[in-house]
């Protein structure tokens, strides 16, 4: 059976190349960086190469501003929970928005339940972008951080974050963006951008799992979370990830050779799959920007059916995709993104996420577009929602 | 996740459909919480004699309901409403632990119907 792996939202393949790339700092030159030995300066030296190469890829000015990290979760926390606490005397308030992945959320609201600080949750409009005149209400004077994701994991709306971290640092405010879902996909400069903290992580663009990065923009300060060696300048103890950050460095240099053409072609695939979706199926809603969209971010709202039947149906044909359905969430509850675009419950179980790389054909889309019309007719005559006109 | 014979049951619902004229129906759940289930039974002599499902919910949701519908088939009514959520998911070889509220559902559902069986009929 032809399978079809359309879930790169949550992860992607490594690239031959970054697993290439790795193998030598397995068998070979497997010292720790810390070590002052030949075996040690080999590893130290392809760690600070890795840290260019990640460096490159988002404009930094100086590598030094790159702390490797487990990966985009541990980026997230690190630059929260290190950047308010570093910062408190500038003041106790954080705004983030509604959207965020929970990586963010769940860091917010704890430094809101146990450390006593006040978060704004910013709300976004029906396409899932938070408005700049929002942002700029929310902003207080003892705002030390706001932080606000680049582009949504679930429905790929892009958000306007050179607006917002302009204003952001105008008001003294430290400025952070989850970028997990842009770096590697979209062309990404930290300095336009003007952002203090981005979060960055490797297997979401063909780099290996268990490791990302954080951006701190130079003369900043966070507190470490993690407490041991002095690695990344004391920002971030415990023995390098070789193995991981060569493979992370490998596909930052994969994904700067051409991003353009990559983010064409995939935008192209994008528009064949939701014009096809549109023109097969009725009643379907399309969720996030239309235009203001990660190139490769599909997400459908098919009523009358639940998301969870929707994926056991389309991994039987062989197609990989998810839903923001409780089912698939573990609660009771449906996605927290879907829910702040204003959609009921009802059609929120209902979504469908179709994420693409690099390595997806024509002839995915054409599958998809072949199999799922049926699939979503199977459901909807199973559903004591659903009434045929 | 999922157990073969819940996967069987999802991909070959028994009984699913509409009845015209049922002897008694029911439906049951919350679109919210992402389950609904309707049941609708033709009841001759005492006996369940035709039984027929429609499920908006999760591959759990559908399996209990189709496997229902094919236990309760041909029973008593007295028997059909001994039917319990765990005799469900045991003929199922199991239910993953987040997804016992499904079954739950599927004999309350059939319960509901027999209810209202009952009430037609008085």
């Amino acid at each position: 059976m032809k399978r079809v792996y359309l879930d790169n939202g949550a992860t992607t393949r490594t690239h031959p190349e970054v697993l290439k790339a790795m193998e030598p700092y397995f068998l070979e030159e497997y010292g720790n960086p810390s070590s002052v030995h030949s075996f040690g300066r080999e590893a130290l030296e392809a760690v600070e190469n890795s840290r260019e190469k990640v460096r490159e890829l988002i404009n930094a000015r100086d590598s030094q501003e790159i702390i490797f990290t487990s990966g985009g979760t541990e980026a997230d926390n690190l630059a929260i929970i290190g950047g308010a606490m570093a910062n408190r005397k500038k003041g106790n308030h954080i705004i983030t928005s509604a959207i965020e992945h929970h990586a963010v959320l769940h860091t917010c609201q704890y430094l809101e339940e146990e450390m006593g600080y006040s978060v704004t949750y910013l709300p976004v409009d029906r396409f899932g972008q938070v408005q700049i005149d929002d942002f700029k209400k929310a902003l207080r004077k003892d705002t030390v951080l706001a932080t606000i994701m680049a582009a949504n994991n679930e429905i790929g709306t892009l958000q306007p974050i050179k607006e917002l971290a302009a204003l952001a640092r105008e008001n003294g405010t430290l400025f952070h963006t989850d970028a997990v879902q842009v770096v590697g996909h979209m062309p990404l400069d930290v300095q336009e951008w003007g952002v203090d903290m981005l979060s960055l992580s490797g297997h979401k663009f063909h780099g290996p799992k268990g490791v990302g990065a954080l951006y701190l923009r130079k003369g900043l300060k966070i507190h470490p979370h993690m407490h041991g060696g002095a690695q990344e300048k004391k920002r971030r103890a415990s023995t390098h990830n070789t193995t991981g950050i060569v493979g992370l460095g490998k596909a930052c240099e994969l994904a700067r050779r051409n991003i353009p053409e990559k983010q064409k072609a995939l935008v192209s695939l994008r528009e064949k799959l939701i014009k096809g979706i549109e023109e097969k199926i009725d009643e379907v809603i399309l969720n996030g920007h239309p235009k203001e969209r990660l190139p490769g971010n599909v997400n459908f709202c098919f009523k009358y059916i639940e998301g969870e039947s929707l994926l056991l149906s389309l991994d039987m044909q062989g197609i990989a995709a998810s839903s923001g359905s409780a089912c698939t969430s573990g609660s009771l509850d449906p996605s927290h993104v879907l829910l702040a675009l204003g959609l009921s419950h009802e059609v929120a179980h209902g979504s469908l996420r179709l994420t693409l790389s690099e390595f997806n054909t024509e002839e995915d889309i054409d599958h998809v577009l072949e199999v799922l019309p049926g699939i979503v007719e199977k459901l909807r005559e199973m559903s004591p929602l659903y009434k045929k006109d | 996740m999922y157990s073969e014979k819940v996967m069987d049951h999802f991909t070959n619902p028994r009984n699913m459909g509409t009845m015209e004229n049922p002897d008694g129906e029911a439906q049951i759940g919350n679109p919210t919480c992402g389950d609904v289930m309707k049941i609708a039974i033709k009841v001759d002599d005492g006996k369940i004699t035709d039984i027929k499902f429609q499920t908006f919910g999760c591959g759990a949701a559908v399996a209990t309901s189709s496997m229902i519908t094919e236990m309760a088939r041909g029973k008593t009514i007295e028997e059909a409403s001994k039917l319990t959520n765990k005799t469900i998911a045991e003929a199922l070889d199991g239910l993953p632990p987040v997804k016992m509220h499904c079954s739950n559902l599927a004999a309350d559902a059939l319960n509901k119907a027999i209810e209202n069986y009952k009430e037609k009929k008085e």
